[in-house]
């Protein structure tokens, strides 16, 4: 008999691991994935593949030749990140901004902080940031969709966003209820199945739902994040609208509309960026939700979950000491 | 609650003896689900032949070791004493067989450091006087409540699940303490294992006795058996016996690690919270193992004090795995040879489940009260994973059945924080290794909690 090795308890482990984990987010994309490609065709897998490509490589460069530590690309993070990057974009992007992006969400986001699990900010959103701020125009430019086989659909042109369209039209003193009806509106099924214009991944709440129950399912995300986040902006959403429905619309239009869906459910539950007891998740939640809704509503920016999900990364820290998770056997005195 | 389900518009009454029993309860908090691998659940209880040698160690209760009563060359027979338990925390060591005593020296034990321990020549199995060694099942119930306590206590009784807590001093309810309910353990929450699960099928009558005897001794007018419903069989069993011991039922719990811990065992069968820091009889609750309720039979209605124990032998490859009825002292090598012997590939030994057994340095170590089983792994699935960074998924809090943060205790451990560690309640962790078992990223979560709480400890302790 050879040597018996002597370790401390358990001697088991489950069957997680953080390269599953990430398969499983993965996963989850791939109904939003196939939706964009649809809509927005050869375009979409174009970003998708360039983003994805992008963050891996940056990945393995920094971690090979500047943290000279061992290889971390196969844990599929980056690939993670690369996806949820191509996302949070439009399909007419240039590749060199979305490369660019990519090494500021890799390279700035995530590895200077010594790589995944350090990183304080959601790296997929750090680099969506930087490219809005840095190329307004290309990031706010979004191609009409236009379904893989309709043939009717001539020039592909590009269009702002519902949300866009309604903050203007109210902005230059449209009724609500006109803009609502000026057809230049998508449908709210349109909205729902991602027949609109908008980034590549935010478009279906269909499919982006689909991939949240999934991930629920499988205990990598807990739903209290996107609840929070969806149930604050509807609440705010609504008693605006009651109290002034000409300008301000009801609140499933916010709901189905820009990146919420996207954020609320791959962007806000990242976990290394998010609260860790249950409490602080609800609180986390709320907060995205009021920061997203007052952008929305009274702020310069047509859409906010992206500033709402990184103003909220920063608190989270604090929000791990003020909230802890309810302990057996605490007598309250 | 109980009352409104039954009353409600529509649904029958249920007859009185539809009561929570037969409802599946759990705890509620955290909890994990390794596989179960109870590959011996349907070999019966054998009876090892006695070996040659027999190695008693002398610290095999929590608390102060006995006192040596014999030296080397002395003559013993089975059963005879042979260290006295005389500090307030210990208990008695008697000869598991009859033989001479060939030296008193240190031997390696289960922690794998060498301890002081009897060696014993085995001639042959001449008991002591008193004892009835008849196989004829014995219902006395009329021996008073020091008496029970006193044979326990004569008997060096200690819990048989593991942490091996001299029985007597449990059995001694604190003055202005009540106990309401006993709580038996038969649970087996740990894989692999299947000795408790055997005996409840096996010796179910004499185990209801001794739960009995254990009642009136500490005055609890009921005792609730916890059985998880992987082992419908024993639930049946012994819900059947006990519908003729009064105050004595199963309860039927969901199958969920770490039930067998003693405050989880007590949130799933009566629903009560143990306080931080507090013991069971503080919610009016006893909790002992189905092992040393057998015992305590054996010690009360026989007078045979604790020389012998069923152990389990499970494993990777194993040809055989069974449940033995093993002598104290035994090695664990002749075990794994009675079960088929050693398979090629095997690279650790565990005394005890995979969650919370302890990993062995040799073969060559006596079986002691506490083991209650033999786990062998082959070499794929005897090595830790490489760690890697945190990645704040927040499983292993999930899972914790104490409402911990092992994360965030095992970073302050690692750094010495220790003042930290005690405000974030790492003296509450049970040591289960949920947090361990479930973490993606595999690190060695419990390596950390288990240092963090001791040096925590030490810290507490001089303070006072």
């Amino acid at each position: 008999m050879s040597k018996l090795i002597v370790s401390g308890s358990p001697h088991v482990h489950g069957d997680e691991s953080v390269k599953s984990i990430m398969f499983t987010v993965v996963l989850a994309m791939v109904p939003a994935m196939l939706v964009s490609v649809y809509f927005f065709g050869f375009n979409a897998l174009r970003v998708l593949l360039i983003a994805v490509a992008s963050a891996v490589f940056f990945e393995w460069v920094i971690q090979k030749y500047i943290i000279k530590g061992p290889l971390t690309i196969n844990d599929g993070s980056a690939i993670v990140a690369g996806i949820l990057l191509g996302f949070n974009v439009p399909s007419g992007v240039p590749a060199w901004m979305l490369i660019a992006g990519s090494l500021v969400m890799i390279g700035v986001a995530k590895m200077s902080f010594g790589g995944l699990g350090k990183n304080p900010f959601n790296p997929a959103l750090v680099g969506r940031v930087f490219m809005l701020i840095s190329f307004p125009v290309e990031m706010t430019s979004w191609p009409v969709p236009k379904p893989l086989f309709a043939s009717a659909i001539t020039d592909a042109i590009t269009g702002p966003t519902a949300l866009g369209l309604m903050k203007e039209g109210v902005a230059a003193g449209k009724t609500v209820e006109q803009m609502l009806a000026s057809g230049e509106m998508p449908q709210y099924m349109e909205r729902f199945i991602g027949q609109m214009g908008g980034s590549l991944g935010e478009i279906s709440a269909l499919a982006l739902l689909l991939g949240g129950l999934y991930m629920v399912w499988k205990k990598v995300i807990d739903w209290q994040i996107p609840v929070a986040i969806l149930l604050t902006v509807a609440a705010i959403a609504g008693i605006m609208h009651l109290v002034d429905p000409q300008h301000y619309v009801e609140p499933v239009f916010h709901l189905f509309s820009g990146g919420l869906m996207l954020g609320a459910v791959f962007m806000a539950t990242d976990m290394v960026s998010s609260p860790m007891n249950m409490n602080g998740k609800i609180v986390y939640g709320i907060g995205i939700g009021l920061i997203t809704i007052i952008i929305r509503l009274w702020g310069a920016y047509p859409e906010g979950i992206s500033f709402a999900i990184l103003i909220m990364n920063a608190l989270t820290p604090l929000i791990n000491n003020a909230f802890k998770p309810k302990r057996f056997g605490l007598v309250r005195k | 609650m109980q009352q409104l389900l039954l009353r409600l518009p529509g649904h029958r009454i249920y007859p009185k003896c539809m009561n929570s029993n037969t409802m599946l309860t759990t705890f509620k908090m955290g909890g994990v689900h390794p596989p179960e691998n109870k590959l011996s659940a349907k070999a019966a209880i054998q009876r090892l032949p006695l070996p040659k040698q027999l190695i008693v160690p002398l610290g095999q209760n929590l608390g102060v070791a006995p006192k040596l009563l014999v030296k080397k060359g002395d003559e013993v027979k089975t059963g005879q004493l042979l260290a006295r338990g005389e500090a307030f925390i210990s208990a008695n060591i008697h000869a598991p067989a009859s033989g001479k005593i060939a030296k008193i020296d240190d031997a390696l034990d289960a922690s794998g450091y060498r301890r002081q321990a009897i060696f014993i020549d085995v001639t042959g199995d001449e008991w002591i006087e008193d004892v009835d060694t008849g196989s004829s099942i014995i219902a006395d119930l009329s021996v008073s409540k020091e008496d029970i306590i006193a044979r326990i206590k004569a008997g060096g009784l200690v819990g048989l699940g593991g942490a091996t807590f001299p029985t007597h001093v449990k059995m001694m309810v604190p003055n202005g303490k009540k106990a309401e309910y006993l709580v038996i353990n038969g649970v087996e929450c740990e894989p692999f294992l299947t000795s408790d699960h055997r005996l409840m099928l096996e010796r179910g009558e004499e185990l209801l006795i001794g739960i009995s005897l254990m009642m009136k001794a500490i005055d609890a007018p009921r005792a609730i058996i916890g059985i998880e419903n992987n082992k419908p069989d024993a639930i049946e069993h012994l819900r059947q016996l006990s519908s003729k011991f009064s105050g004595i039922s199963v309860q039927a719990l969901k199958v969920k690690y770490p039930q067998g811990g003693e405050k989880q065992l007590i949130k799933a069968a009566v629903n009560r919270e143990v306080p931080s820091g507090k013991l069971p009889i503080e919610v009016g609750c006893v909790v002992s193992n189905v092992g040393t309720a057998f015992a305590v039979y054996e010690a009360v209605q026989k007078n045979k004090p604790l020389i012998e124990r069923v152990v389990t032998v499970t494993g990777d490859g194993l040809a055989a795995p069974s449940n033995f009825l093993v002598r104290i002292g035994t090695s664990v090598s002749e075990l794994i040879q009675a079960a088929g012997g050693l398979p090629d590939d095997t690279a650790k030994i565990i005394n005890g489940g995979p969650m919370m057994g302890k990993a062995l340095v040799s073969s060559d170590i006596p079986v002691v009260k506490g083991s209650s089983g033999i786990l062998l792994l082959k070499s794929a699935n005897s090595s830790r994973k490489i760690p890697k960074s945190c990645i704040r998924c927040s499983k292993c809090t999930t899972v914790c059945p104490m409402g911990l943060e092992p994360f965030l205790l095992a970073k302050l451990s690692k750094l010495s924080l220790f003042d930290r560690c005690e405000n974030e309640r790492i003296m509450d962790c049970i040591e289960c290794g949920s947090c361990q078992f479930t973490c993606p990223s595999m690190l060695p979560l419990l390596d950390y909690l288990r240092l963090g709480k001791q040096k925590t400890g030490n810290l507490i302790r001089t303070r006072k």
